[in-house]
């Protein structure tokens, strides 16, 4: 199962290495990321794989969440298929 | 791989502009939970819905976790409670009402709607119990929404029943009266009412319906509104085109939840309603769609062909993106529901007579709109027969919520709270319409009914 994480926020010093470190220390495997900054706004989007990971969506989306608030930017995470549904026929 | 942009514009949507689902409804037969004693009769409802409810609440919170798209409301259907009720040998109906409300509320639910009569031809004894006693079931009640169906296009119009009703909606104002009359809120006259609408206050899980079925609400005008800015100034062909395409998303969104919902809780899905569903939140309006549309304020000339523009590319959009669509499935026009019909009602650009003409074009009707509490039932009855008859003769669904405010006047507002929202009070015609609704009878069904 995929799932998509979204990184908005103020640029600043660590935040990949932030979100990869929280990924990998939950056996969440990366398949793809694709990051921009748009007028001093960092935009990260990501595709992970949550197969195996440690603990369900909604357990990552709480350390997902309180590692945003400390790093006062959002971070979400969502099952792909909401994309899919909504972009591809 | 999914593109960069179009995961960032679904979140937008979702954070800026107000995407949700509405409601995921779960709609539940209580056929099986006819006694002739009612007090078995209404420990069997208690138990047939906190039991097949027990987990919709929480799925629904696990759906909204996992997919990172809101869901606003959980709510229940269940049988007409006339059909239920007629079985046990009882005057006093209201005990079903609460026992409805006590499983709500164990459920943790929003609202249950079913207390309800469908009487377009004709009352059973029944029938007429459960209509007298809609004022104190929902002044006793919480969460319990109530309709009747009064007319339908193969039926005609019941208007003994409409008589009946415009008294019983002044008094579900006055025994809700601490409450600006909020009783009213929850009480829906229906014409050509369908069986499988998931929205409040008229859901209720009809007779034809299986079992047990989970049916799907969604929402964004806020979306439809967005998509809208970029067309500035356009052709409506291209507007229209550019709403198909938002409501496409939109329902398949709500197609995606419908099926997640109903795998999860082993109960078949029935359909999703395509319907834009307004609140009270600034950015969250259909009035403020049919501006960008062009009319200066909604209300004034322009605004019906703007909706039905609306309406209908609505639908074009939704129907493609989900493998079943039902309910009502169109744009509603809920007064004190909608920041810009409360705008453009406070401007006084927007009538009552107006939203009647509105009626014709949109998925429902004369949708919570405040008028004085002094107003005769006369006249409350002859506004039901009036959108009824729209409905008949234009095979669609159009309804009636009035609030009749106890002690207010035109210039007053209602607050309501929540969703529910706030009304400024709309003038009626002083003229009478009593000699018209006193004669009774039935209004015979048209011509084109005979279709066979």
């Amino acid at each position: 199962m995929n799932a998509i994480v979204t990184v908005l926020g103020q640029d600043k010093v660590g935040i990949i290495a932030a979100v990869c470190a929280l990924l990998a220390k939950n056996n969440v495997n990366i398949l793809d990321i694709s990051q921009t900054i748009l007028q001093g706004a960092f935009t990260m989007v990501m595709a992970v794989d949550v197969e195996k990971a440690a603990v369900s969506v909604d357990g990552l989306r709480e350390q997902l969440e309180t590692l945003g608030n400390e790093m006062d930017i959002s971070i979400r995470i969502q099952r792909e298929e909401i994309f899919d549904a909504m972009h591809r026929i | 791989m999914l593109n960069h942009k179009d995961i960032l514009s679904t979140i937008e949507m979702i954070d800026q502009q107000h995407l949700d689902i509405r409601t995921i409804t779960m709609g539940i037969s209580l056929l099986s939970c006819c006694d002739e004693f009612p007090q078995k009769a209404c420990m069997k409802i208690y138990d047939k819905i906190t039991r097949s409810a027990e987990n919709l609440v929480k799925t629904g919170e696990d759906i909204e976790r996992e997919f990172g798209i809101p869901i606003v409301n959980k709510r229940i259907s269940v049988t007409p409670m006339a059909l239920v009720a007629g079985a046990s040998r009882t005057e006093d109906y209201a005990p079903f009402a609460l026992a409805m409300d006590g499983a709500a509320k164990v459920c943790g639910v929003d609202f249950i709607g079913g207390y309800s009569a469908l009487v377009q031809k004709g009352f059973t004894e029944a029938d007429k119990k459960l209509i007298q006693s809609i004022p104190e079931a929902l002044a006793r009640t919480e969460l319990v929404c109530s309709s009747i169906n009064v007319g339908s296009t193969r039926a005609g119009i019941n208007m003994d029943a409409v008589a009946m009703l415009g008294q019983v909606v002044k008094d579900t104002a006055a025994a809700t009266a601490d409450r600006d009359g909020l009783g009213c809120a929850k009480l829906v006259i229906f014409c050509n009412a369908v069986e499988d609408n998931p929205f409040m206050a008229g859901a209720f899980h009809g007779p034809g319906e299986a079992e047990q079925v989970i049916n799907v609400g969604v929402s964004g005008p806020g979306v439809v509104y967005h998509a809208l800015q970029a067309v500035k100034g356009q052709p409506l062909d291209v507007a229209a085109e550019t709403i198909k395409k938002t409501a496409f998303r939109v329902t398949r969104m709500g197609q995606l939840v419908a099926q997640e919902a109903s795998r999860r809780l082993h109960t078949p899905f029935g359909i999703v309603d395509l319907s834009l569903a307004p609140t009270p939140a600034v950015g969250d309006s259909v009035a403020r769609i049919l501006e960008e549309l062009g009319v200066e304020v909604c209300g004034t000339h322009g605004t019906t062909a703007a909706l039905a523009l609306l309406n209908d590319a609505v639908k074009k959009g939704g129907v493609m993106a989900s493998s079943s669509v039902g309910g009502l499935s169109g744009a509603f026009i809920p007064v004190s529901e909608d920041e810009g019909m409360i705008a453009a009602a406070r401007k006084g650009t927007l009538c009552l007579d107006k939203l009647e003409s509105m009626t014709c074009v949109c998925s429902v009707g004369l949708d919570m709109i405040a008028v004085p509490g002094d107003t005769p039932a006369e006249t409350i009855a002859a506004i039901i027969a009036d959108e009824a008859a729209i409905g008949m003769v234009n095979n669609k669904t159009t309804a009636v919520r009035l609030l009749p405010a106890p002690g207010k006047k035109v210039g007053d507002t209602i607050e309501l709270g929540g969703l529910l929202g706030s009304a400024p009070v709309m003038p009626v015609h002083p003229e009478g319409s009593a000699a018209f609704i006193t004669r009774g009878g039935r209004i015979p069904a048209p011509l084109h009914s005979l279709r066979n």
